[in-house]
């Protein structure tokens, strides 16, 4: 569920300070810029664009709908696909990383869309939120594609890893059981 | 603009008692750096993959901890593993490398379900995984910064005797936790 702190400086940068301050929203946004930026540059420029709109559009939806469905086990699911398929390093096509890229801008869309409309928020908030996703995918997939030897390709590949760690201990949470 | 207030309650120290879980007993410290360490004995890929193969097994024993499956010996589990990778390492065993890997990963489940049971009141979960995740991560990365020496004669002799300490620490260690 999204949770906008007011920063006093309007909206939109609401949204940016929301992304930036959200782990369950932030960690799958840095594993698909890792992801797109293993997969070259052409890949990571698909990315960068269909990312943000994927959000937006899907913030639209969840905005008028203002259905929230299990947020909290479908951001750590998210967390823990794309950061697996960032350690496994495994090579897709540019349409399948592209849908999964849409796939994942609109759950997430979605779900801040539609925690925006539970919470009165602005609308404006998620221009805010589409703004940073497309500022961290353009930085992070640079960095990852100017990386040509093969151990710093390892090293990305540990970077997923740990966010589908992160991304399973996120899941025991949404689910969790005291003892 | 009405919202939710988010003020991050909790977040930064959760996220710093996440970070210094890990370094909160000798127990976790040297069995994650005799990881790095054996990785680096063994070299690519297993110097990569178990540092990997480890803060995932771990996220799984978190997992198990905060859905509140019971896992019994934990304490037990913790020491032996830093008694049995110290003699891998003193011994610089080298079995394949998913013997390698399972080994390893078995005993992450004990440190996972460790951290994951032991949240401080009043922090956030979200940042306080993200911390563990991290630390373990940094100690691995220690380890095999350790184990570089290993290409040379004397390095590797010292990294054998560091194995040693470690296995007579984890002897240590298993009296503590039996007693």
């Amino acid at each position: 569920m999204i949770h906008l702190a007011t920063t006093g400086l309007g909206p939109v940068y609401d949204g940016v300070n929301h992304l930036l301050r959200s782990p369950e929203d932030l960690l799958p946004v840095i594993a698909m810029s890792l992801l797109a930026g293993l997969h070259g540059q052409s890949d990571s420029r698909r990315v960068l664009f269909v990312l943000p709109l994927s959000w937006i559009i899907g913030g639209l939806g969840g905005f008028a709908s203002g259905v929230e469905f299990m947020p909290g086990v479908l951001t750590a699911l998210s967390c823990m696909a794309v950061g697996a398929l960032t350690a496994l390093d495994r090579r897709m096509s540019p349409n399948v990383l592209t849908v999964l890229t849409a796939l994942l801008g609109l759950l997430h869309g979605w779900l801040n869309g539609a925690g925006i409309a539970t919470s009165r928020g602005d609308l404006l908030a998620l221009l805010g939120i589409g703004t940073a996703v497309f500022v961290l995918v353009s930085v992070g997939t640079a960095i990852v594609v100017s990386l040509k030897a093969a151990w710093q390709r390892v090293v990305v590949r540990v970077a997923g890893s740990w966010i589908a760690a992160i991304g399973l201990l996120l899941l025991g949470w949404a689910m969790r059981r005291p003892h | 603009m009405i919202a939710l207030l988010h003020t991050g309650k909790g977040a930064a120290a959760g996220l710093l008692a996440g970070l210094e879980h890990p370094l909160s007993g000798w127990d976790h410290i040297l069995a994650m750096v005799a990881v790095g360490v054996w990785g680096a004995q063994l070299g690519p890929p297993a110097i990569w993959l178990l540092p990997v193969t480890f803060p995932m097994m771990m996220a799984v024993g978190g997992f198990l901890a905060l859905i509140g499956v019971t896992l019994p010996g934990v304490e037990v589990g913790i020491a032996v593993s830093a008694l049995a990778l110290g003699m891998v390492v003193a011994m610089e065993v080298r079995p394949r490398l998913t013997i390698a890997a399972v080994i390893v990963g078995v005993f992450a489940i004990f440190h996972g379900y460790a951290h994951g049971a032991e949240l401080p009141a009043g922090q956030s979960g979200v940042t306080y995984s993200i911390g563990f995740v991290i630390s373990t991560g940094l100690l691995h990365a220690t380890g095999i910064a350790i184990g570089l020496i290993h290409r040379w004669r004397a390095g590797a002799r010292a990294l054998r005797v560091a194995g040693a300490v470690i296995a007579l620490a984890g002897v240590w260690f298993l009296w503590g936790a039996l007693r």
